[in-house]
């Protein structure tokens, strides 16, 4: 029993009781997996879970050009991140209500568009470091400043959803009603997208912009095949995160792996083990208990 | 169902529509109908397909601006609009309380908590509808016909003055459907205004006083015997033509000269008011407008599509 302990304590609190990048990197994952995880859930539950995706690489350009006038500036990179994001968003949604292209077609437009001189700016300066920094994010590198921005974020992203909360849920499950019964529809709406910029924004210096949204829907998904409605989405989401979060954390520490995508690698399995085992997930549904109730 | 409550008297506002055109795209749905709705009616919208019942619904909603016209009686009154039913996401994750609870917005707004007197109207709401002890239960284990019956819940507990259905018995089984139809009747009693749409004539003639009979222009309005005659009926599905993407801009102002038929066939001109009786100042130039037939416009048979 001793022996198991003293095992675990090595594998699982050393790391952390050693080195303050670990501790910081901790705090970052764990404040990411509280603010991404719900974001992930309400964007699966509009299906807008490519959308995230795509809005993951819209911000890439204004990451760029942070970094191109300022170097690696937590602020710069931020704030340009922030504005493209939004830009992308807002562009596409004006186009897709103004012209006869659909949200999807004129937000593909759009990302690949922001993408491509997002990729072009990083090379005019950078070296090949530099753009998978960029791309790939730094968890393990994380500073103060960085560890207190992912955390306002979460903070944020917390009151946000709060106040957002009830609007939201109607948004999905009944936008006509909503419409007839408030004026919140547009409020909800865009109110989320800012979130969700904010969110990949954050998320991008951690694990960088091609997993960004790793945090945000693959909890979401794993959570939909053990939770029925949407409080206890909410919590088993974020619960899957902040687990899958540690999990990659401590594997790439021991395995010496890039945290990133190991992180993200944790979450999928998460998600595959849940779309497996999970009460509404393929084995319950596919050998379902064969008594039933009478009524 | 459980028994009614005590009935309690709702004021709801007499409903004008003046010269009202609708469309999408510069095409009417709803082509120059003027028509004034009593308080407290109980009204089936009929037509055929791409008639206009589901502009007109959405735009008494306030969810679409007239294209011409408008509607009078309806500022700062709340409605109460069930769409059709495909417009809500059957699989979201929510149970039937939570959603049954959103009917309550306009007393908590986005942020108000649920007071003990409201969960329990809430419960209450859900009994009369005949949906005891499904409350716990998530929207996706509902079979259609008991979703029907949450929205009506939904419905009760919005407690607005005017009610606005849009096909709510499509796809619902027959015993349902009665049901709902006693509720119906019963909102009615307790002075509110509902209209709903219909495509069942029998339906009509038998649950509900007054019908408005649409094909884009307003073919008959009034007591519902009067108004499902086979002469109104054959003229709506004349009415209901093609449209013409070159048609010429419509010019005519005048209110639509279909539904002066009804007040001359119609004996209750106190509650069935209609286009003449309410316009006693028109011409008989005004009258003798041409018939809408040769009358040049763009009808949209398209609001089939955009009208559900």
């Amino acid at each position: 029993m001793t022996d198991w302990f003293d095992l675990m304590g090595a594998l699982v609190w050393e790391p952390f009781a050693t080195f303050g990048f670990m501790r910081r990197a901790l705090a970052g994952c764990l404040a990411l997996s509280i603010s991404a995880a719900p974001m992930g859930v309400f964007l699966m539950l509009r299906r807008m879970s490519l959308t995230g995706d795509a809005m993951a690489h819209g911000i890439l350009p204004g990451a760029a050009l942070g970094y191109l006038f300022a170097g690696l500036s937590l602020g710069a990179m931020t704030l340009g991140g922030i504005v493209a994001g939004l830009v992308v968003a807002v562009a596409s949604g004006l186009v897709a209500r103004h012209t006869i292209l659909r949200e999807d077609a004129s937000l593909a437009a759009f990302y690949l568009l922001s993408l491509s001189v997002g990729v072009l700016l990083v090379s005019l300066k950078g070296s090949n470091v530099d753009l998978m920094h960029v791309l790939f994010g730094t968890v393990l590198a994380l500073n103060d400043d960085a560890v207190l921005l992912l955390g306002s974020t979460a903070t944020l992203t917390l009151l946000g959803l709060a106040v957002l909360y009830r609007p939201l849920v109607l948004e999905c499950l009944d936008p006509g009603f909503l419409r007839a019964v408030s004026r919140w529809s547009p409020v909800a709406h865009h109110g989320f997208l800012v979130l969700l910029v904010i969110n990949l924004v954050a998320a991008f210096h951690a694990l960088g912009t091609l997993m960004a949204v790793g945090l945000m829907v693959l909890p979401a998904t794993a959570a939909r095949f053990w939770a029925r409605d949407i409080t206890r989405l909410l919590l088993v989401a974020s619960f899957i995160g902040l687990s899958g979060a540690i999990a990659g954390l401590l594997l790439s520490y021991h395995a010496d792996l890039p945290t990133g995508p190991v992180i993200v690698l944790c979450l999928g399995v998460a998600m595959l083990i849940s779309m497996a085992t999970g009460p509404f997930g393929l084995i319950r549904s596919h050998w379902p208990n064969r008594s039933h109730r009478q009524a | 169902m459980a028994p009614p409550e005590q009935v309690k008297h709702v004021a709801a506002p007499a409903i004008g529509l003046h010269n009202l055109t609708l469309g999408y795209e510069r095409h009417p749905a709803v082509h120059h109908v003027t028509a004034h709705l009593p308080p407290g009616s109980l009204m089936a919208v009929l037509g055929p397909n791409g008639a206009g019942k589901t502009t007109l619904i959405k735009a008494l909603a306030g969810l679409l601006q007239p294209l011409q016209g408008h509607i009078s009686g309806l500022a700062g009154q709340r409605v109460a609009y069930l769409p059709q039913r495909n417009e809500i996401d059957h699989s979201f994750p929510i149970t039937v309380d939570d959603m049954v609870a959103m009917g309550l917005w306009h007393e908590v707004g986005a942020f108000g908590g649920y007071s003990p007197a409201q969960l329990q109207r809430c419960t209450n709401a859900l009994s009369r509808v005949g949906l005891n002890g499904f409350g716990k239960r998530t929207l996706a284990t509902l079979s259609g016909g008991q979703l029907q019956r949450a929205l009506f819940a939904r419905l009760m507990l919005q407690d607005a003055p005017v009610v606005l259905l849009d096909e709510p018995f499509a796809g619902v089984d027959t015993r349902t459907t009665r049901d709902l139809l006693t509720l119906m009747a019963h909102w009615q009693q307790e002075g509110r205004t509902v209209l709903a749409v219909l495509h069942d004539l029998e339906q009509a003639r038998q649950h509900f006083p007054h019908a408005m009979l649409l094909a884009r222009e307003l073919v008959a309005f009034g007591d519902t015997a009067h108004v499902l005659t086979q002469t109104h009926l054959s003229k709506a599905r004349r009415l209901n033509e093609a449209f013409d993407d070159d048609a010429p801009d419509c010019h005519a102002n005048l209110p639509s000269t279909a539904s002066a038929h009804t007040a001359h066939t119609a004996h209750t001109a106190h509650t069935a008011h209609t286009a003449h009786t309410a316009h006693p100042h028109r011409t008989p130039a005004a009258q003798a407008r041409p018939h809408p037939e040769t009358h040049l416009t763009s009808p949209r048979p398209g609001a089939q599509a955009h009208g559900r």
